[in-house]
C-alpha cells in the first residue's frame, strides 16, 4: 500500500515538475510559421540572427496552414501568449489589427527602409496608415504556360492575355488522348483554394461579392458569366477530377507535363522552372493574369507576413527578429548562400531594380507587374465596402468562402447546375450576413 | 467429401483474411514506400510501386529540420503517463460500479460516455482559457491531465465490462478473510483482471498516442508530441508528400512495433470472457 502511495506521489511531482520546467524561457522567441519553402530556408539561416542578437534564441513551430490558422487564432483571441511572432496573411492583418490583437510595427529601426516595401503589399498590411505586419514574401497570380505546346499549336501568348484568348488556346492545346489538358485551375473547395481563384477571376468579369450595402451579388449576370465560363472551360479543356484539384495537385500535373496552362500563384514559377522537380522546366513561359477588357485583371494579392500578437511579453526581441527577417540584408544573405533565384519575392521595390536578381529570376518582372496590378481597396470594377482581392476581409469570410466554394466545386463536378450553385451561394451568404448583423 | 469441404472453407477464410489484412495494411505500406521516393517520384502518374530510385534523403532532411526525439519522448510520456493516471482513477471507479451497483450506476456510465459525444472543438476556448490562467499551455503536465480525462470514459467502460466477468463471491471470500477495499482491489481483483487491464492499457496508450486535437491546439514548442511533428510537414504551396510520409512513418513506427509485440495480449483482452 505504501508503495502505491509513493508511486502516486512521484507521479504527481513529476507532472508538476514537467509543468514548471517550461517556465524558464528567458528571451526565447517562439515563432509560428507555415511549411513553405521560403520559411524553411529562413529557419536554416537562424544562426545569422542569433549571432547578431546574442541573448535571443529562436524556437520554431512549423505547421500546416489550416492548423496554423486555427492555433494562432485561438491563441491571439484569448491572449494566450504562446507565440511571440506569428506568420499570418493579408486576410488576417486588417481584421486582427482592428481588434487590437497585433502590435504596431512603426518602429523597426532606421535601417529598415519601410518605404521600400511594395505599395500594394504595404497597404494590404496596414490599417489607417500603420503597418501591423511585415511582409516576408508576397505573391500574386499569373498565367504559366507551355511554350512548346503553344508553338506546336501555332499560338502566341500575349503579355497581357484576355480570358477569350486563354479559353480558345486551352481548347486548341487539349489532346485528351495524349493526356494533355489545355488548362489547369483550382477546383478544390475552400476559401483559400477555388474561392480565391474564382473571386479573383470574377473581379475581371466585373462581379463583386457585396454591393455597398453588404447585399450579396451572386444573383448578378456578372457572377453567372464568371461561373459558367469557368465550368465550361474546365469541362472542355481541364483535367479529369478538376473539382478536387488545389494548388499542389495542379502543381504536380503541370510539373509532369499534363497542363498547357496554369493560372495560379506567382510563387509557383520557381517550382515549375526548377529542373530537379519539373519535367517541363525549360518550356515554361509567363503572362499576366487574363482580363476581360473591363480594366481589372483576374490576379490576386497575398503576402505571408510576420506579426507580433498583443499577448507577447517579448515585443522588443520580436521586433528585432521581424526587422531582420524582412530586411534588405536578409535578401542579400539568402542570395549569398543559395543564389538570387531563391530570395523571398514580392516585398521590396529595390529587389526588382537589382540586376543580379532580374538575371537569375526570369519570372521577376511578371511577378512585380502582377502585384502592382492588384488593388485590395478597389478589387473589382464597381465599388465595394470591403478590402481584399480574392477574399473579403471580414471574420465571417472563412466560413462563407468555404461554403460558397463547395457550391462552385459541386457545379464543376456536375452535381448541381451553375444557376443552382449561384442561388445556393446567394442564399447562404445572405443568411450569414444577416446573422453577422451586416444586413437587416 | 467432408474433408474436401473443410479444406475449401479453410482456404476461403485464409484468402479472405489475407485480403482484408492487406487492404487494411496497404495505406501504411504505401506511406512507407512513398517515404523512400523523391518528391517528384511521389506524385508521379501512374505511380511506381517498387521500381523507383530509393532514397533516404527525406529521413535526413527531417533529422536536419526537426527534433524527432523530443517529439517522440513527449508522445511516450503523454500516452503512457495519461493512461497510467487514468487507470489509477478508473480501477476503483469500475470496481465500485461493478461490485456495488446502485440504481444510478447505469446512468453514471451513460453520462460518462456522453462526454465523448461532445465535439472537442466546442470545449476548445474554455479549455484554452483555463490552461492560460493556470499557466499550463504548452506543458506536459497540462496535457497529461487532458488526455487522461479525454480517455477516462473509455477506460472506465472497458474495466467495468472486464470486472463484471469476475465472480463477486471471490471478492466476498477475501473480505471474509479481512481484506480491506484497497487490498481487495490490488491483491484479488487486479491479478484476476490482468488481461483486461493490460488490453485497456495498450488500447489507451494507442489512443493517446494518436490524439491530435488537444495535442495540436494546446502545445507550441516544448510539449508538442509527434502529432505536431507530422503536421509540420504538410504544405499549402509546394510538394511535400515524400517528406510527410517519412515523418508519418517515424511517428507511427514506435506504436506499430508496440502493437505488434503486444497483439497477443490485446486480442486476449478484447475477447476476454464468454460474452465478447
Amino acid at each position: 500500500m505504501k508503495t502505491l502511495q509513493r508511486g502516486l506521489l512521484a507521479l504527481c511531482l513529476s507532472a508538476l515538475a514537467a509543468a514548471a520546467s517550461t517556465d524558464a524561457r528567458a528571451q526565447k522567441l517562439t515563432i509560428a510559421t507555415v511549411n513553405n519553402g521560403d520559411m524553411i530556408r529562413m529557419q536554416k539561416l537562424t544562426d545569422d540572427f542569433t549571432a547578431k542578437n546574442p541573448g535571443i534564441t529562436l524556437e520554431w513551430v512549423t505547421m500546416e496552414e489550416n492548423v496554423l490558422r486555427q492555433k494562432v487564432t485561438t491563441d491571439i483571441a484569448t491572449r494566450g501568449g504562446q507565440y511571440d511572432v506569428m506568420t499570418i496573411g493579408t486576410y488576417e492583418v486588417p481584421i486582427w489589427a482592428k481588434q487590437n490583437w497585433l502590435v504596431a510595427l512603426d518602429d523597426l529601426g532606421a535601417d529598415y527602409d519601410v518605404d521600400d516595401l511594395l505599395p500594394a503589399i504595404r497597404n494590404g498590411l496596414s490599417v489607417d496608415g500603420t503597418l501591423y505586419a511585415a511582409p516576408f514574401y508576397g505573391e500574386s497570380s499569373m498565367v504559366m504556360y507551355r511554350t512548346d505546346l503553344f508553338r506546336r499549336a501555332g499560338l502566341n501568348m500575349p503579355a497581357e492575355p484576355s480570358w477569350d484568348f486563354i479559353a480558345d488556346a486551352a481548347r486548341k492545346i487539349t489532346d485528351k488522348s495524349a493526356g494533355i489538358y489545355g488548362i489547369c485551375l483550382r477546383g478544390k473547395a475552400g476559401w483559400g483554394e477555388n474561392t480565391a481563384f474564382i473571386t479573383a477571376t470574377a473581379n475581371s468579369f466585373g462581379a463583386r461579392w457585396f454591393d455597398m450595402n453588404w447585399r450579396p451579388q451572386f444573383d448578378s449576370p456578372q457572377w453567372k458569366n464568371t461561373l459558367q465560363f469557368y465550368v465550361d472551360l474546365l469541362n472542355d479543356a481541364g483535367p479529369p477530377g478538376a473539382s478536387s484539384n488545389g494548388f499542389n495537385e495542379n502543381l504536380a500535373l503541370f510539373q509532369s507535363g499534363k497542363c498547357g496552362m496554369w493560372v495560379d500563384a506567382t510563387v509557383a514559377a520557381s517550382f515549375v522552372t526548377n529542373p530537379a522537380e519539373s519535367t517541363v522546366a525549360d518550356k515554361v513561359g509567363f503572362a499576366l493574369a487574363p482580363d476581360n477588357g473591363l480594366g481589372k485583371r483576374g490576379n490576386w494579392l497575398w503576402a505571408w507576413s510576420l506579426a507580433i500578437p498583443a499577448g507577447s511579453e517579448k515585443r522588443d526581441a520580436a521586433k528585432a527578429f521581424i526587422a531582420w527577417a524582412t530586411s534588405k540584408d536578409y535578401l542579400e544573405l539568402v542570395a549569398g548562400k543559395e543564389g538570387w533565384a531563391n530570395v523571398p519575392p514580392g516585398t521590396r521595390t529595390s529587389l526588382y531594380k537589382n540586376p543580379a536578381y532580374l538575371r537569375a529570376a526570369p519570372f521577376a518582372k511578371m511577378t512585380l507587374n502582377s502585384i502592382r496590378a492588384a488593388d485590395p481597396t478597389r478589387p473589382t470594377v464597381d465599388p465595394v465596402p470591403y478590402v481584399g482581392v480574392q477574399f473579403v476581409a471580414i471574420p465571417e469570410f472563412q466560413g462563407i468562402g468555404t461554403e460558397v466554394g463547395q457550391q462552385f466545386s459541386a457545379a464543376l463536378a456536375g452535381r448541381t447546375s451553375v444557376d443552382q450553385a449561384l442561388r445556393n451561394a446567394q442564399n447562404l451568404t445572405e443568411r450569414a450576413m444577416k446573422r453577422g448583423g451586416y444586413l437587416k | 467429401m467432408t474433408r474436401a469441404a473443410t479444406v475449401q472453407r479453410k482456404l476461403a477464410f485464409t484468402v479472405i483474411g489475407w485480403s482484408v489484412g492487406l487492404l487494411l495494411f496497404f495505406p501504411i505500406l504505401w506511406t512507407l514506400l512513398t517515404s523512400f521516393k523523391t518528391e517528384g517520384a511521389a506524385i508521379q502518374l501512374p505511380p511506381k510501386f517498387l521500381w523507383f530510385d530509393w532514397t533516404l534523403e527525406n529521413y535526413f532532411e527531417i533529422q536536419r529540420r526537426s527534433d524527432y526525439l523530443k517529439h517522440a519522448l513527449n508522445s511516450g510520456i503523454l500516452s503512457v503517463g495519461s493512461t497510467v493516471l487514468g487507470l489509477v482513477v478508473a480501477v476503483p471507479a469500475a470496481w465500485a460500479m461493478a461490485f456495488s451497483p446502485t440504481r444510478h450506476t447505469k446512468n453514471i456510465l451513460m453520462w460518462m460516455l456522453s462526454t465523448k459525444m461532445l465535439p472537442p472543438v466546442a470545449a476548445l476556448v474554455p479549455m484554452y482559457l483555463l490552461f492560460r490562467d493556470f499557466g499550463l499551455l504548452d506543458t506536459r503536465g497540462g496535457l497529461l491531465a487532458v488526455l487522461m480525462l479525454v480517455n477516462l470514459p473509455i477506460i472506465v467502460w472497458m474495466l467495468f465490462t472486464y470486472f463484471k466477468e469476475i465472480p463477486g463471491e471471490i471478492l466476498e471470500a477475501a473480505r471474509m478473510d479481512g481484506a480491506d477495499a484497497a487490498r481487495e482491489i490490488i491483491y484479488i481483483l487486479a491479478p484476476m483482471a490482468t488481461p483486461g487491464i493490460a488490453s485497456t492499457l495498450l488500447l489507451n496508450i494507442i489512443l493517446a498516442w494518436n490524439e491530435a486535437f488537444w495535442t495540436l491546439n494546446l502545445t507550441a514548442a516544448d510539449a508538442a508530441p509527434l502529432s505536431a511533428f507530422i503536421a509540420s510537414y504538410s504544405s499549402p504551396e509546394g510538394l511535400f508528400w515524400a517528406k510527410l510520409s517519412a515523418a508519418s512513418t517515424l511517428a507511427i513506427a514506435p506504436i506499430l512495433v508496440m502493437g505488434w509485440f503486444s497483439q497477443k495480449q490485446l486480442v486476449r483482452g478484447l475477447t476476454f470472457g464468454a460474452v465478447k
